[in-house]
């Protein structure tokens, strides 16, 4: 079956339908990662955008039960060159395209995805859609018409808090499309988790007792989530906090900075980054759309400790007076290199001290 | 970190001669190294023994030593120069060894020289294989289970301990024969007995099998701020057990989730900072298709036959990198030579396929041992790129240049199940075309996986392909299956066949539906950022990136896969064509499909496509381009064999014409130019068929000369001394296959010469003439050749000269030719003319300071050659004596005849400098690794025809206090006529009382085996045998007597006379 991404300049790619058999629209980004399409795919924060994978061939292991970094992915479209014919790995539980099927997300393939690729680089991520008919006009009218909230929060966040149990540090981590990368992460140090929904006040999260606070990724703008700023802004003064992805730029806003939309931001798991303090460079997995405007840091409160080499994009920030942290990039990869992982070591660290100390006084 | 300020004066080692397994990588490595650290300031001294190779260039690198790569000769070269370090890890195993050998001789101690990259202990860390298990416990990554053994009952207890199945490889066997996996213990003791047996060293390695396991690579780098990255990942399409370098091998994985791929990706950065390795490595892996265990196969600290790979694959260039990193700046301070924009800190994403296939030498060597395993047997390899796997594996299918030019060969149709299922469960050179029989015969994935234990996802690219036929062939001249046929890769050619229409004619009908290729940027990134690499693919899809620029352009066509015939000369006149043409103002193109070699640099060429050389392929690039025309006379007979097809679309030939060319070509046309000039040839006649053949020898007398016409390298060329004989010859060579007569000629010995020559259609340069140490009937590639000449007098080098220059004029020769001749009797006889550039361009060039291929470049554009400087025909003979000597990949490759003759058999070669002949003589034995002591022995095998000839070289063996040993015959001979011999009793002899002659060359008592019992070519001849012990021993065998005339020349030199008054 045919099917077609028409994207709000016009341009319109001819393909092969895959996947659910329904017509999406959303923002158009791609990532460059050459494996884990099924975590990318999963990952929350990919939530009503349209993806485009880089690697022209995708589906080639299937799908598995371990890697999925959601339940009910609320990505809006797969757009790739080639769905491989034949999948294998030991794990494969599904296809790629059945997998998308159950989880109604349309696909579509044999798009020069390089083609496509150069378009968004050149012209900046833009809204698009997946649909069945060649009908330019009319699709251009709906993608002007559809509905592009920032807001996603509410889209993919938990509604209700639940526990993550585990035998050590109280966390409590804010759901903003978290991806269970994070509670692996979490899990693996032992912590007991409560997870909140993203509308959680302070005295929500105090209530717990938490030894750290963790602000998870999220999709959207960041700039919608002044609720959220508001309340980190009162428990970071009280406990340890780690910030990724959203979680990071809403630390960043609860101290006075702003963000900024990229023009096509960092979506894949080859951007080098480089820990200011040591020097130090790690391969980190990126999906982000928004930065931290540097113009907007307030120095006496927030020190960036991350950078990516390339364009200089503040990848690693820290709060000067309270020990908070939080980073634009996955340590918790899946997909993409674990070389930053030992962050979640770091946070370990702080919650400790933070334990030692309130003992201590 | 900054570059190092404390070093000045870097000596880069060279790999020396190009063998199995140690090829033209190391010379795209090498290059790139010298021209890195040149870049960043440093003096470079360069040693390598090889002057086949760009590296050995003067451009290259501030100082070139073509010597051989011994301790004596480089610890010369290290007293004269006083380099303050050495770089040692670009060039190959070869490299790292002289690096080692050097410092444990203390010389780098005393003269305080620092070895840059890699240090001495992690390498040797890498490389012992107890070290290396020592390390790998330390760090917790698991290794397969091994131990040498020299006992059946060691071997037994082993593989008790650590269960069946096993492997049992016996240690330095010809091509890792007499292996094998083992299920039980009977199988066991019955395959390590017979290991053991023949294993020089009586040892075997037992090894827990891990067969069926994935196969991967990473390429890695590191820096000295610990700073490390994974370039590029492989997967092999064939599972473990066979080398890596002969496995058909993807880019990116492609079976791996992220998670395993994070893991090995962890193990691999893991490794190569436990090592301290500065610069490139190499880490090779198996992963259990079931499960997340994986073993680490091996670590190669160096860059290697697979970071080239991974260099083209990727288009990040690792050897330029490591070099940088070697003499201390860090990854994230030099800028990423593709994008020029990011840092080299980034690990590429690809947003293409990659395939890579071996070259065989099995089309040379028809009677070895094509099956696969551990010990890696091609000479080269070929790469592809598409946007999806078929149509990767397609395009490098169509690269390989072997008989079989596709997917789709009707010829295995006969073959029974029986051999069908055989093929694929025993690998051997051709299992992927059986692979894609099998499924044309129905095969499932399941029935082909339980035989060839291949992945089903690698399994189904075949398989799709293969589906394809049947639509393709349902469905003739219908638009919607040809473009999906072009999408998946289906080379017009094969639909040509499917479609039961010429090629042409698909073409046609391909470009008037309007499907034409577009051109994709290899840039590292995935389109990320913007790029402007000159370097590009072919696929088919909706944009084209690559667009002719406003300046004239020139395509010069490369030579392919890397073969016997066809090697590394070819890529060095290539990329030297591309210079003149750059130096004259024109864009140069090449198209190239050979991933190891310089020409498919980007940085060399204004613009690269790596592309197949077939002439649909090339046709494609010129659409696009719009050259002024297109230069095939430096890619060997790869670009010759295009010429015609390019001409009949309208494409400009520059230079000699394709009529001339097939004047050249053509017996029947060259024989008319002969005669017009009054030139002597040997007699030769074309047969047509079987009968023909029979009564042209006959008439000529024997022995004759018999071969196809149309060859390289000798194919299928043999003398044949009688009736018999040649029968035999005609059974494997039937007559007029593929339309080539065969052609027959008389057998004339005398001193063979060779010349390449310029024209620029009126005027002749010769930069110099060689003269080939054996007497013909050894083939000229296989021929040790000196210049100056040492043997021919002013009147014989005047015929010379003479009779190429008519020759060049007549056949309105414009860039390079190569004439071949013997003298005989004060008189040059032609053997034959190539109209391309031969496999002496770079030897010749060096010797005689002339850049030939660049002044013939300059010729095919139209500068004459006294514009050129040039008015001289023969230019002056240098003082000094150059030797070039042939050197050979026999302990690779099981049941191959060592034997030499008119059919080419080496990889590669060196080449000895100095003042006098047998010093350079010396010099070239000693490249080659035939190094003698003052006073040894030798073994005389020969023929009876060779008896009286032998007595000579025997006497001056004696003479200079050599042990002369043969066997009965010759033994008595040779005393008869007053030497002392030790006999040695026959293979076979029973009950001899001598000590047997295997024995003799098994336990080291000669140094050098002469043999040249070789006219029964079965290889059950006891001359076989004999010198296959002795090569499987590291004894030298010489198989002619002037090669033997010339190493004694060399050996008594160094002798002082000893005659009494």
């Amino acid at each position: 079956m045919k099917r077609y991404l028409v994207l709000e300049d016009g341009t319109v790619f001819a393909g092969t339908a895959f996947g659910a058999n329904v017509e999406k629209f959303g923002e158009v980004v791609f990532t460059t990662g050459m494996t884990g399409y099924q975590e990318a795919i999963t990952d929350q924060s990919y939530a009503k955008q349209i993806l485009v994978f880089t690697n022209p061939l995708i589906g080639n292991y299937g799908v598995n039960v371990d890697d999925n970094e959601s339940i009910d992915p609320q990505c809006n479209g797969v757009v790739c060159q080639e769905v491989a014919r034949v999948a294998s790995n030991w794990r494969m539980r599904d296809t790629l395209g059945h997998f998308l099927e159950e989880k109604g997300i349309p696909g579509i393939s044999g798009v020069d995805t390089r083609k496509l690729t150069k378009i968004l680089r050149e012209e900046g991520s833009m809204k698009g859609c997946l649909v069945d008919s060649d009908n330019k006009e009319e699709a251009l009218k709906r993608i002007s018409e559809h509905d592009y909230s920032g807001f996603l929060a509410p889209v993919v966040s938990t509604t209700k808090p639940y526990p993550n149990p585990g035998p050590k540090r109280n966390v409590v981590l804010i759901d903003y499309g978290v991806k269970h990368s994070i509670l692996r992460e979490l899990s693996a140090r032992g912590c007991n988790t409560i997870v909140l929904p993203y509308t959680a006040k302070a005295e929500d999260v105090l209530r717990h007792h938490p030894d750290g606070v963790m602000l998870s990724n999220g999709p959207g703008d960041p700039s919608t989530m002044t609720e959220a700023a508001k309340m980190v802004a009162e428990v970071e003064k009280q406990v340890p906090v780690f910030g990724i992805c959203m979680g990071h730029q809403i630390l960043a806003l609860a101290n006075g900075a702003k963000t900024f939309k990229m023009k096509f931001g960092h979506r894949g798991f080859n951007h080098p980054v480089r820990e200011l303090a040591t020097g130090r460079i790690m391969f980190t997995s990126q999906n982000h759309g928004y930065a931290i405007d540097p113009q907007s840091i307030d120095p006496a409160k927030i020190e960036v400790t991350h950078e990516e080499i390339n364009d200089g994009v503040i990848e690693g920030i820290q709060l000067k007076q309270y020990p908070a942290f939080s980073v634009q990039f996955h340590p918790d990869a899946a997909p993409g290199p674990l070389d930053a992982v030992d962050l979640f070591d770091k946070f370990m660290k702080l919650i400790d001290e933070g334990k030692e100390s309130k003992q201590n006084a | 970190m900054p570059k190092r300020t404390d070093i000045h004066k870097i000596m880069v080692i060279g790999s020396g001669p190009i063998i199995i397994g140690q090829a033209a990588e190391f010379d795209y490595s090498g290059t790139q190294a010298c021209l890195a650290l040149r870049e960043e300031g440093y003096e470079v001294v360069l040693v390598n023994s090889n002057p086949a190779t760009i590296m050995t260039d003067n451009e290259i690198a501030d100082k070139v030593y073509i010597e051989p790569l011994t301790v004596g000769s480089l610890s010369r070269i290290i007293r004269q120069e006083y380099p303050d370090a050495i770089l040692p890890t670009l060039g190959g195993q070869t490299g790292l060894n002289m690096a080692i050998a050097l410092h444990k001789s203390g010389l780098l101690d005393e003269l305080g020289i620092e070895l840059l990259g890699t240090k001495l202990d992690a390498i040797d860390q890498a490389e012992d294989r107890e070290r290396f298990k020592e390390l790998m416990q330390k760090l917790g990554e698991p290794v397969p289970p091994s131990r040498t053994v020299h006992d059946v009952e060691d071997a037994v207890d082993f593989a008790n301990e650590i269960g069946y199945p096993v492997i049992v490889r016996p240690a330095f066997t010809m091509g890792g024969t007499g292996g094998g996996m083992c299920a039980n213990e009977a199988e066991l003791r019955a395959i390590t007995a017979n290991g053991l047996d023949l294993s020089p060293a009586t040892e075997c390695l037992i090894e827990k099998s891990i067969a069926g396991f994935k196969e991967i690579e990473y390429e890695v780098m590191r820096d000295s701020a610990d700073n490390a990255m994974v370039v590029c990942s492989m997967e092999n399409f064939d599972p473990v057990g066979i080398h890596t370098g002969d496995s058909i091998v993807f880019s990116p994985t492609q079976t791996l989730s992220d998670r395993e791929y994070q893991m090995l990706r962890n193990c691999s950065l893991k490794l190569i900072r436990a090592l301290g390795i500065e610069g490139g490595c190499n880490v090779q892996l198996a992963l259990d298709p079931n499960s997340y265990q994986y073993y680490v196969i091996e670590v190669n600290p160096r860059v290697s036959r697979s970071s080239a790979l991974a260099s083209k694959a990727t288009g990040y260039p690792i050897a330029k990198l490591a070099a940088k990193i070697a003499v201390g700046l860090t990854l994230d301070e030099i800028k990423n030579p593709v994008t020029k924009k990011t840092f080299a800190e980034f690990e590429p994403a690809l947003d293409y396929v990659v395939a890579k296939i071996p070259r065989w030498p099995f089309d040379k060597f028809v009677k070895a041992d094509r099956h696969l395993g551990t010990q890696m047997k091609a000479t080269g390899e070929v790469m592809a790129l598409g946007r999806n796997a078929e149509e990767a594996l397609q395009k490098a299918v169509n690269s390989l240049e072997i008989d079989e030019k596709d997917l789709y060969c009707t010829d295995l149709a006969d073959k029974s199940k029986a051999e069908v299922d055989d093929k694929l469960a025993q690998a051997q050179d051709d299992r992927l075309f059986y692979i894609a029989e099998a499924f044309r015969r129905g095969y499932s994935l399941e029935d082909v996986h339980e035989l060839t234990k291949i992945n089903f996802y690698f399994l189904d690219i075949v398989k799709h392909i293969v589906e394809m036929e049947d639509e393709i062939k349902a469905h003739p001249k219908d638009v919607e299956t040809l473009r999906t046929a072009k999408y998946y890769g289906y080379a017009d050619m094969t639909i040509a066949k499917l479609w039961q229409v010429s090629e042409e004619e698909v073409r046609q009908f391909r470009k008037g539906a309007g499907l034409l290729p577009v051109y994709k940027m290899v840039d590292t990134c995935a389109a990320e950022f913007a790029s402007s690499t000159p370097y590009f693919y072919s696929t088919y899809g909706q944009e084209n990136e690559s667009h002719k620029s406003g300046k004239k352009s020139v395509i010069v066509l490369g030579s392919g896969p890397i073969r016997i015939g066809q090697g590394v000369e070819f890529d060095y006149a290539t990329v030297h064509s591309v210079k003149a043409l750059q130096r004259m103002g024109y864009e140069a193109i090449v198209i190239n499909s050979n991933p190891e070699t310089v020409s498919t640099d980007f940085s060399i060429s204004d613009k690269l496509y790596f592309e197949p050389l077939t002439l649909e392929k090339v046709l494609d690039v010129i659409d696009v381009e719009q050259p002024i025309g297109v230069i095939v006379q430096f890619g060997g007979q790869t670009a010759i064999n295009l010429a015609e097809g390019l001409e009949e679309h309208g494409v400009k030939i520059l230079g000699t014409t394709v009529d001339d060319i097939n004047r050249a070509e053509d017996r029947e046309l060259f024989d008319e130019i002969i005669k017009e000039l009054h030139l002597r040839q040997p007699i030769g006649k074309t047969a047509m068929n079987h009968d023909e053949v029979i009564k042209y020898a006959d008439e000529l007398g024997y022995p004759v000369l018999v071969r196809p016409s149309y060859v390289l390298g000798g194919r299928a060329m043999e003398i044949v001394y009688n009736e018999k004989e040649l029968e035999d010859y005609l059974k494997d060579n039937p007559p007029a296959t593929n339309g080539h007569p065969i052609l027959v000629d008389t057998y004339l010995e005398g001193l063979e010469g060779e010349v390449d020559a310029i024209c620029d259609g009126q005027h002749v340069l010769m930069p110099g003439i060689m003269q080939h140490i054996e007497r013909a009937g050894v083939h000229s590639g296989d021929s040790m050749a000196v210049y100056p000449p040492q043997h021919f007098t002013e009147e014989v080098k005047q015929q010379i000269v003479d009779v190429t220059e008519k020759l060049a004029v007549a056949l309105k020769c414009v860039g390079i030719m190569n004439v071949q001749f013997i003298v005989r009797g004060g008189e040059v006889y032609i053997i034959e003319v190539n109209p391309r550039a031969s496999r002496t361009v770079p030897f010749l060039s060096k010797v005689t300071g002339i850049e030939m291929a660049q002044v013939a470049t300059r010729c095919i554009m139209g500068e004459s050659l006294p514009e050129q400087g040039y008015t001289q025909v023969l230019q002056p003979e240098s003082k000094a004596i150059h030797v070039k000597a042939p050197v050979f990949s026999f302990t690779k490759l099981a049941n191959v005849d060592s034997l030499l003759g008119p059919e080419m058999k080496s990889t590669g070669e060196v080449m000895g400098s100095d003042h006098t002949f047998s010093k350079a003589l010396y010099k070239a034995f000693e490249g080659t690794g035939i190094h003698l002591p003052n006073n040894g022995s030798v073994l005389l095998t020969i023929e009876n025809k060779d008896k009286e000839a032998i007595l000579p070289l025997a006497e001056r063996f004696s003479k200079i206090g050599y042990r002369l040993f043969a066997t009965a015959g010759t033994s008595q001979f040779l005393q008869e006529h007053g030497l002392h011999v030790v006999t040695v009793a026959k293979i076979g002899e029973k009950d001899s009382e001598e000590l047997p002659i295997l024995d003799a060359i098994k336990q080291g008592d000669v140094d050098v085996t002469i043999n040249t019992m070789g006219h029964d070519l079965s290889s059950n001849s006891d001359g076989f045998i004999i010198r296959e012990t002795a090569i499987m021993h590291n004894v030298p065998v010489l198989t002619s007597l002037d090669t033997v005339d010339a190493l004694l020349t060399s050996l008594e030199n160094r002798s002082f006379a000893t005659e009494a008054l």
